[in-house]
């Protein structure tokens, strides 16, 4: 009976902890937009949560921020195509997904135009970004195809050997640009240098014979 | 008697590993061993820190963030973390300038744990002292012109377990315990793989920025020869032309 109230307590600690304990944060000021870099194969899953608390004077704490603040969020290809452009309230949760492998900007920027807002100081955001595997909510997956728990595990290590996979695409693909840049470089040294040679060359010789022609003009010659 | 959190040997990645390293085991196998353990003294006392264990255990907390750092700015990232949770800060610069930055990490007092300046790459683990916010930032402020991409890979704890709701007093069977250590070496190699990127990302940026720089100078360098070498026809052509008329006159 002790025990079964003590497990009660537990989750609902948990849940509680879940809640109130959102990961890394950091502090943003009013019209400051700060931007994250996700490099990551195509076809994988970003999912991003946060949390924003502004500082009360009054309390001289941070509390959850007022319905009305909310942050712009921004995610744009390597190509620098916009893929999401929402707004979402003082607390949000993104997803997309990568179809084109790369570097992927996220940004986020408060929509507050109210200086009143933020009297000065600064708004707190708590940011979890979950890429690939991570994203995957286990507990879901386990209810929704009935796993056992063995079923369970050996499916996050299929998705774990998976992102492995991707990754390892990525690395022939990055590669393969790293190669091309060295050798349009290699390429271009080879051409600059045998071009600077023959500018110099002929320089040379229209330079002494238009000083001649000009000399002999002269009657100097 | 404190709860006995999981054996957590570290080495750096980034360092030249050899076959035989030690690498990142953090394995829930011996945790569940010691569970099953304690299960055989059956207390209300035991019941309770089974209960503070777990929740400690799954307190987890990873984040791993890639952001731009502009030139003279410094940014500065907090977390709350509790006493005698073992952490681990590890950063790298990815592209921009000579590739260093300053870190610094201080404890909720103010103390500075950890203070570098103008490096490239480390790795930095420690143990909650205290409870409270813990801060670290990397700073640009040293560099004028130049933007900085910083990645950090900041780990509290352990993961968590696959089910959150779960309640293990039985220790695991040979099947899950392989599939446990298993999952601890792909994660160890994704971690390799994550290291890997960033070099490469390095060495690439380094590489476009020298095509870049080769493709300027040899226009430039062209444009230069030409403007230089008519000028200085045009410039000895007007000596003679002016020594001609002061020859003239003197003549006179």
């Amino acid at each position: 009976m002790v025990y079964v109230a003590l497990l009660c307590l537990r989750r609902r600690i948990l849940n509680v902890f879940y809640d109130v304990v959102s990961s890394l944060y950091f502090h943003i000021g009013e019209t400051e937009k700060k931007c994250f870099i996700e490099e990551i194969p195509d076809e994988t899953m970003i999912i991003g949560n946060y949390r924003t608390q502004l500082y009360d004077k009054q309390r001289e704490e941070y509390l959850p921020a007022t319905q009305g603040l909310g942050m712009f969020v921004e995610v744009k290809d390597p190509d620098d195509k916009v893929i999401l452009s929402r707004q979402y309230g003082s607390e949000g949760r993104f997803t997309f997904t990568s179809h084109t492998p790369g570097e992927h900007q996220i940004c986020l920027h408060s929509n507050s135009s109210k200086f009143s807002l933020f009297a000065g100081g600064m708004l707190r955001v708590h940011l979890d970004i979950q890429v690939g595997e991570h994203a995957n909510n286990y507990a879901e997956i386990a209810a929704k195809d009935k796993l056992t728990e063995l079923q369970l595990r050996v499916r996050q290590l299929v998705e774990q050997v998976d992102q492995i996979q991707k990754e390892q695409n990525y690395q022939r693909y990055r590669e393969e640009r790293f190669r091309q840049t060295s050798e349009s470089t290699n390429q271009r040294v080879l051409w600059w240098s045998i071009v600077q040679t023959l500018i110099l060359v002929a320089i040379g010789i229209w330079q002494m014979r238009h000083l001649k022609s000009f000399f002999e003009a002269k009657k100097l010659v | 008697m404190s709860p006995v959190m999981n054996c957590h040997y570290t080495s750096n990645p980034l360092k030249e590993s050899h076959p035989g390293e030690r690498f990142k085991v953090r394995s829930g196998f011996y945790f569940e061993a010691w569970f099953s353990d304690i299960r055989m003294y059956g207390s209300f006392r035991v019941l309770l820190q089974v209960l503070s264990a777990q929740l400690l255990c799954v307190w987890v907390l990873g984040s791993e963030l890639t952001f731009e750092l502009p030139d003279n700015a410094k940014q500065c990232f907090y977390e709350d973390i509790i006493i005698g949770t073992k952490c681990t800060l590890e950063f790298q610069v990815v592209t921009g300038g000579h590739y260093d930055v300053d870190c610094r990490l201080e404890d909720p007092e103010g103390t500075t744990l950890y203070k570098e300046m103008k490096k490239q790459y480390d790795s930095f683990t420690f143990t909650a002292a205290k409870n409270g916010t813990y801060k670290f930032c990397f700073s640009n402020e040293f560099s004028t012109f130049t933007h900085k991409t910083v990645y950090f890979d900041f780990q509290v704890g352990d993961d968590p377990p696959l089910f959150p709701n779960e309640n293990r007093v039985t220790a695991l069977t040979q099947m899950e315990s392989a599939c446990v250590s298993i999952h601890e070496a792909l994660k160890s190699v994704i971690d390799y793989q994550t290291h890997f990127r960033l070099r490469e990302a390095q060495g690439r940026s380094r590489a476009e920025d020298l095509n870049t720089r080769v493709a300027f100078w040899s226009i430039g360098e062209a444009i230069i020869l030409l403007v230089v070498s008519i000028s200085q026809v045009v410039l000895l052509r007007s000596f003679f032309s002016d020594r001609k008329t002061t020859t003239t006159r003197v003549g006179s």
